[in-house]
């Protein structure tokens, strides 16, 4: 065992990470805040190597004895409770909001597995691949992502698009009352002529004939600044990269049309899915997206 | 299917077989139905995948590709033949409706209830072995392809004339290894998620060992070799 060198619970995320004297860091996500602390209290016990003085839950046995026992139990907790990522420079984000929250248009289970199943993969290959090199934000990476190769664009890709995705959206009722803002209606009327026309262009883009098999919808604001566009992108990839469109734009709003972000409920209806799905878009983040981005000439951070 | 009597065989095959069974008029393409029931794979895939699968996505192939083709010089071609003239055109919206065409029709037949394991000693067995050294290292290699197709796409078993070899590729979207000259497909496993997503969600490793171990007609697969070897393609 190396030395404990730090425990950072950072406020915003419930994820704990925990640096060692030999370089070593673990992160914890913990699937409730109750549950922070005794993980944080079981990290501690099983990473550290110095002896402890005062232990919290010490009882009239041995030290040595004791130290095992809440060893192993500590041991036992972190494996159970914590879902361990690979020490890397990206982390998966909480979703916004529980995994039932944007029901009904966009199933729980839906939520559930890809949130902690596909974009939790794109985060652990895209730590592996990025691992032993400088950290730096995912959004820095997508400019050369197709010159770095297939796992910076897939998995890159894929980290980027849907921590993008899960802010854009909210539940049904908070979405209702939101709505774009002067700047973003006056982006679109002069980009499609109304919202409606937008939303039409929109779905016949989502459509399975036009995104074919994998990938993305967005809308984004062109390298001038001044006009919205709406394309599709396959797989992972997205209009931030070089090469993808015919010029590099910057996303203010994305839709998931792989399979996986829509077939248990919606199976081969995907249609149906990009119709229901305008019902969570929480306008709020895609008019400070749009604002952002027209200011910055930059993507949006995730 | 142009003929009355071509009409009335169709007809009496679907009332026999009770499998759905679109019969079109000038339907240059057809949608087979099923070589078995759609329970007869469980539980490997499930009914409600294979009546997705086959009633939605395979028949919206069809009817988009017959709808695409009627009145055009391409109607009465066989499948193969307007899926090699849609790619040599580069006209990517008919090629993707026939050629996923084909490929459904192929993937139904390469599976069959209690299948998968080892085919049976001869002709293919010893040309897997001698082509991939193990009949282990083609299931790892074949395994390895429809894991790593990234997005939707099919893994394929094919034999190369000009090699005098089988081999494993993986293709995207509709693409099929036919399209290469001196390469006929033998197997094929199609990994789009709307293959494997209601049974397997997000564990499309489990769904591909599980083909291998329990579902490949390993029969249709070898009398693909024999045709392909004696230079002659399957009309589907």
């Amino acid at each position: 065992c190396s030395r404990l060198t730090s425990v950072k619970i950072p406020e915003a995320r419930s994820e704990i990470r925990i640096s060692f004297d030999n370089g070593q860091q673990h992160h914890y996500q913990q699937l409730n805040i109750m549950v922070k602390l005794s993980l944080a209290v079981s990290a501690i016990l099983v990473g550290s190597s110095a002896a402890w003085t005062s232990p919290m839950t010490m009882k009239t046995d041995s030290p040595a004895s004791s130290r095992r026992n809440i060893l192993s139990k500590g041991a036992a907790l972190a494996t159970v409770i914590a879902a361990p990522i690979a020490a890397g420079a990206y982390a998966l984000p909480d979703l916004p909001y529980g995994f039932d929250a944007l029901e009904p248009f966009i199933d729980t289970p839906t939520m559930k597995i890809h949130h902690d199943k596909h974009h939790a993969t794109y985060v652990a290959n895209i730590n592996k691949a990025t691992e032993g090199k400088p950290e730096v934000p995912i959004l820095d990476l997508m400019a050369d992502a197709l010159e770095a190769g297939p796992a910076y664009r897939n998995s890159g890709g894929g980290h980027y698009n849907h921590a993008f995705f899960w802010e854009e959206m909210t539940s049904p009722d908070a979405a209702a009352k939101t709505a774009p803002s002067a700047q973003l209606t006056e982006l679109i009327n002069k980009s499609f002529g109304s919202m409606d026309e937008m939303k039409a262009k929109f779905e016949a883009q989502a459509a399975p004939g036009a995104v074919f098999g994998s990938g993305w919808v967005w809308v984004s604001v062109n390298q001038k600044g001044d006009e919205l566009k709406i394309v599709g992108t396959p797989n992972q990839d997205n209009p931030l990269m070089k090469g993808v469109c015919d010029e590099v734009m910057f996303p203010i709003l994305g839709l998931d049309v792989w399979e996986h972000a829509y077939y248990l409920k919606y199976q081969n209806r995907r249609p149906e899915y990009v119709s229901n799905w305008w019902n969570v878009v929480n306008w709020d983040k895609v008019n400070s997206n749009c604002e952002y981005v027209v200011k910055n000439h930059a993507g949006v951070s995730v | 299917m142009r003929t009355f009597a071509g009409w009335g065989v169709a007809v009496i095959v679907c009332i026999l077989t009770k499998d759905t069974c679109v019969v079109g008029a000038a339907s240059t393409i057809e949608l087979p139905a099923l070589p078995y029931s759609y329970n007869a794979l469980e539980p490997v895939i499930g009914r409600k995948t294979l009546h997705v699968h086959h009633d939605k996505h395979h028949a919206k192939y069809v009817a988009t590709a017959n709808s695409m083709i009627e009145g055009t010089a391409l109607e009465g071609k066989s499948v193969e033949q307007i899926l090699l003239e849609s790619y040599r055109a580069k006209n990517q919206g008919l090629f993707n409706n026939v050629a996923q065409s084909w490929n459904h029709a192929f993937y139904w037949k390469c599976m069959k209830p209690k299948g998968g394991g080892t085919p049976n000693k001869g002709q293919l067995l010893t040309l897997i072995e001698s082509s991939f050294g193990s009949f282990e290292n083609f299931q790892k290699e074949f395994a390895q392809a429809g894991n790593t197709a990234f997005g939707s796409g099919w893994a394929w078993l094919v034999y190369n004339s000009k090699k005098k070899k089988l081999e494993v590729t993986k293709t995207i979207g509709a693409d099929n290894p036919m399209t290469a000259a001196h390469v006929t497909p033998i197997l094929t496993m199609d990994v789009w998620e709307h293959a494997y997503y209601l049974d397997y969600q997000n564990m499309r490793v489990t769904y591909v060992e599980s083909f291998l171990d329990k579902l490949v007609n390993w029969d249709f697969v070898a009398d693909n070799l024999k045709r392909a070897m004696g230079g002659s393609k399957e009309e589907l």
